[in-house]
């Protein structure tokens, strides 16, 4: 396996560079002029980028494929967005071959695994391919993309939801998480955050009672919701920290009648929230049956996407990690060590301001 | 007439005409020479699937045994050479593949019920052992997808060899008469003095030594090995097997057959992913090739029934 072994070395050898931090030196890029001309006006060779999403049937990637969509322009590249029909960890690798092979600039990818598609990532490095990740990062295998970017500091997430579950239940009494899949790496690091805040004397009268696992499918998380419901008569909360799990918990809670105010409260009701887009809870927060949830602005993740790769592919930019490059609304935002990039902040949706957003 | 596996050759022509014309990425022999490594994992387990179909039997837990030998072989095998992870790979899928047979026959239970329940459990305890955690790939078996022989990468050498290998066997020689008969009519193959246990639990074995090869392939070219990788592998292979003319019923079916549908799926899949096709018209452009093969194929081998010469009549006088 000669032709493999000089692969690894090659391999080896970019990831010396990127784990030198700020002082190693880019291997796919010679661009030196970081930071001073912002990145606009795309006048030269039409680029094409693509958007794999972890799967199609996700509502939640819609308006990071409309980010990456609406800077087509100002960016000057060419659109697709090519999902596959499962999310699983292998189902993304014919589709970054078949990409390879189109010739694409930019592929923009929501991993499903963060360790299954290093190989055919660094393929698509090879051949020049401006590979970011966003949402979901390979983490642990940060060498094999140009750059991760997050839609916000996932480690502040797991606080936040913790944080806003404990207001609407008073910072007392059970609840439960509705998680998307076990190998899901986000949601295992809020888990994680979430278990280690509630040590906090703060949160001491609230108690974890389990984590369950719908799989981002809503047959499954709405079983796993009435599951909860039946298993645990004193419930006061549940937190679903996935689009698809807490629009299948809302459902089972707004049938159940057991939620604040609602016909069949019990002790109050049970208090659902987590995170979601405003415009698939909107009805559950205008009948009470959510008072308030939260979420970044995903389509954020996508300017950032579109503007960040194009640029890198003209070499406009150059995205080293631990340095600071210049994003869509001419701030700057910085890279970490690890090549991870936030697009913002975490929002609340309530009552008084879910109208204002369309996504 | 006589052969219906012409449907599946027109039909991987048709569509490789169609998409050489509507692609300029599809327009690439070196590409579609090297893009077949991930295909033709599922292809060597359509070949021991067909050996299975043809006896009369169904195996569904074959997705589970190629993932649960993906994660053990790593494990097992740790840093040996790539000869020797083989070998891992090979015995623990024939061993899986030969408990479904046993079970089989020994208990008398449909093949059906019998491996619905191994691929809940073959998959089961794959996830048990790792959790979400990834079994790490030695270095010394990674990339076989890299390497080629003859032009071609190693996967798909393999692939077709044993297509080969077993396509004879299967044709020419004891045991595939004895799976034939078994699939045609079990009881009838019992009474002609067919070692139908022995058989049937041969296919199932070899099917699974198959599917470690399978695996090993898998594992050497993701470089990890995951629990919950490749869901729904079983059905793709059991497409590729019955748009091949393998009657679903048993006692029919042919190699070729599947060795065409595979190369029919290749080029759909292929054709379509290049054309970024949504996954949604994917699957169902997908099924509809498998009912107008079937079909096709169900028509053809009617034709050629009506068509066939009239045994000429014994003369009557002396």
């Amino acid at each position: 396996m000669k032709h493999f072994s000089s692969l690894l070395l090659l391999g080896a050898l970019v990831l010396a560079g990127c784990n030198s931090g700020g002082s190693g030196t880019d291997t796919s890029s010679t661009a030196t002029n970081t930071g001073n001309s912002a990145p606009s006006g795309d006048t030269g060779e039409k680029l094409k980028v693509v958007f794999i999403p972890k799967d199609t049937a996700n509502p939640y990637f819609k308006p990071v494929g409309q980010g990456i969509d609406e800077a087509k322009a100002k960016y000057n590249f060419d659109y697709q967005e090519q999902g596959p029909a499962t999310a699983d960890p292998t189902s993304q690798i014919p589709i970054i071959k078949d990409q390879i092979q189109r010739k694409v600039d930019v592929i923009v990818l929501a991993a499903n695994a963060p360790n299954t598609l290093n190989e055919v990532l660094d393929d698509a490095k090879a051949k020049g391919i401006i590979v970011l990740t966003v949402d979901a990062d390979l983490t642990g295998n940060e060498s094999h993309r140009a750059a991760g970017i997050l839609p916000t500091d996932f480690a502040k997430v797991g606080e936040s939801q913790l944080e806003l579950m404990g207001k609407q239940m008073n910072y007392e009494g059970e609840f439960a998480i509705l998680s998307a899949t076990t190998t899901a790496s986000n949601q295992n690091t809020w888990i994680a955050t979430i278990k280690e805040k509630l040590k906090d004397p703060k949160y001491s009268k609230m108690k974890l009672v389990d984590t369950v696992y719908g799989n981002d499918e809503p047959m499954k998380s709405s079983t796993e919701m009435e599951g909860l419901l039946t298993k645990y008569p004193n419930l006061k909360g549940v937190l679903s920290p996935t689009s698809v799990g807490l629009a299948a918990a809302a459902q089972v809670l707004e049938n159940s009648g057991n939620y604040p105010g609602g016909p069949k409260a019990k002790n109050g009701g049970i208090h659902l929230t987590g995170l979601s887009t405003p415009k698939q809870l909107k009805k559950y927060v205008d009948k009470g049956v959510i008072e308030g949830f939260q979420l970044w602005s995903p389509k954020d993740m996508g300017t950032l996407a579109a503007c960040l790769g194009t640029s890198a592919k003209r070499k406009k930019i150059d995205l080293k990690f631990g340095t600071e490059v210049d994003g869509p609304d001419g701030k700057k935002y910085k890279l970490d060590d690890k090549g991870v990039v936030y697009a913002g902040d975490l929002l609340t949706f309530d009552k008084t301001n879910i109208d204002k957003y369309d996504f | 007439m006589k052969r219906p596996e012409w449907i599946p050759a027109i039909l991987s022509i048709a569509v490789f005409a169609l998409f050489w014309y509507l692609s300029k990425d599809f327009r690439d022999i070196p590409y579609l020479i090297s893009n077949t490594t991930i295909l033709a994992e599922t292809g060597l387990m359509a070949i021991g699937m067909t050996l299975i179909i043809i006896a009369g039997n169904i195996d569904l837990s074959v997705g589970s045994i190629l993932v649960l030998t993906a994660c053990l072989m790593p494990k097992l095998a740790g840093h040996a050479s790539a000869p020797v992870a083989i070998l891992i790979a090979v015995l623990l899928g024939a061993v899986m593949g030969g408990i479904n047979g046993i079970i089989i026959t020994k208990a008398k239970l449909p093949s059906f019920l019998v491996t619905l329940a191994t691929m809940a459990i073959y998959r089961g305890i794959a996830k048990a052992m790792l959790q979400a955690d990834s079994a790490e790939v030695a270095p010394n078996v990674k990339g076989l997808d890299r390497l080629s022989l003859l032009g071609m990468p190693y996967p798909l050498v393999i692939f077709l060899v044993f297509a080969l290998v077993i396509g004879l066997v299967l044709h020419r020689k004891v045991l595939g008469r004895w799976l034939f008969g078994i699939g045609t009519n079990s009881e009838a193959a019992r009474y002609a003095g067919f070692p139908v246990d022995r058989a049937t639990i041969t296919a199932f074995a070899v099917s699974g030594a198959l599917i470690g090869i399978a695996a090993f392939c898998m594992d050497s070219r993701l470089g990890v090995a995951r629990p919950d990788m490749a869901p729904g592998i079983e059905l793709q292979a059991i497409t590729i097997v019955v748009a091949g003319g393998t009657a679903i019923s048993g006692g029919k079916g042919t190699m070729v057959g599947t060795l065409l549908s595979w190369l029919l799926m290749y080029f759909v899949t292929t054709g379509m992913g290049v054309m970024n096709i949504k996954a949604e018209y994917q699957l169902t452009i997908i099924g509809l090739i498998l009912i107008v093969s079937v079909f096709g194929q169900q028509v053809a081998t009617s034709i050629a029934s009506h068509r066939l010469p009239k045994p000429t009549k014994l003369s009557t006088k002396p």
